[in-house]
């Protein structure tokens, strides 16, 4: 009796492990981190795009109102699929679109808008990425959801109808 | 000659690797401890991409203003999450991690025991 019950659970053991490893293929091997946790937007001050005026980031985000924030760059491909969705959603007047402009050439920026147009209220700078940090990105296109200066969801990569209908959703 | 050559080398030498060493030092350790999410499987500190670059400047801000290593991983961890840490501490996601390699040592330190020492 006791010779059958080691071969036995090693068996079992090597069967749940090979499940373990098993299950484990099938998992994603690139994180992405939550994008449903609401967070308090950070307080930066930085620089506005036209002007180059200093502003405050309490200035930009008003209590009360949503907003959409876009970090975009004039030498990030997936920016320009995602800029007539933004144009879209601008004309359809629901939120105030934000843009961050994420380490570019402020004039190639500036051909970027002229070429596909500006659907952003108000636009600032971060030259050298520090403050895409604050807000949690790691790449450009990411979109945040802001309302009442908290962050309700955040978007990895650029939009997509899809995303569209749910944001539009979110803010009925 | 030979010895004025040598005198050159160490003063070209000395000062640049003097500088700045302590903070340097501190820097680098911080970041080789945060993980590259653009591409995942590298440090922060050896790699060159866009996030990274911008990280390592962050890090260098946040040693300016006094922060000790452990606030900055703090600060990083509430950013991006747990996972940005290459050392992760324990908690109650990473218990199995710190925990099983004891357990394994002590059951097999008791089947050793068991089937060498008792049998005796």
């Amino acid at each position: 009796m006791k010779n059958k019950i080691l071969p036995f659970s090693v068996i079992i053991i090597f069967g749940i492990i090979f499940f373990i490893f098993y299950k484990g293929l099938e998992d994603s091997k690139i994180y992405t981190p939550d994008v449903n946790t609401k967070k308090e937007i950070p307080v930066f001050n930085t620089k506005e795009f036209f002007s180059g005026e200093n502003v405050k980031s309490s200035r930009i985000f008003e209590v009360d109102k949503v907003y959409l924030l876009n970090i975009w760059s004039s030498w990030c491909v997936p920016c320009r699929q995602e800029h007539p969705l933004l144009m879209n959603l601008n004309l359809e007047n629901k939120l105030n679109i934000i843009g961050m402009n994420y380490k570019d050439n402020l004039k190639n920026a500036e051909n970027f808008l002229k070429e596909l147009g500006n659907p952003y209220k108000e636009i600032f700078i971060d030259l050298d990425g520090t403050i895409a940090i604050e807000w949690g990105a790691y790449g450009v296109p990411e979109s945040f959801l802001i309302y009442n200066n908290e962050i309700i969801k955040k978007y990895i990569g650029p939009i997509n109808q899809e995303l569209v209908d749910e944001i539009n959703l979110l803010i009925k | 000659m030979k010895f004025l050559k040598f005198f050159l080398i160490v003063i070209i030498l000395f000062p640049l690797s003097s500088i700045n060493a302590e903070e340097n030092d501190k820097r680098n350790k911080i970041t080789k401890n945060l993980r590259c999410l653009i591409c995942q499987g590298q440090s922060v500190y050896d790699s060159d991409s866009e996030f990274a670059n911008s990280l390592k400047i962050v890090v260098d801000k946040k040693l300016q203003e006094g922060l000790s290593e452990d606030q900055i991983y703090e600060y990083f961890k509430i950013k991006y999450g747990e996972w940005i840490l290459y050392d992760p501490g324990l908690n109650k996601n990473t218990y199995i991690l710190w925990l099983l390699p004891i357990l394994i040592f002590l059951i097999g330190g008791a089947i050793i025991y068991k089937s060498f020492i008792v049998k005796k």
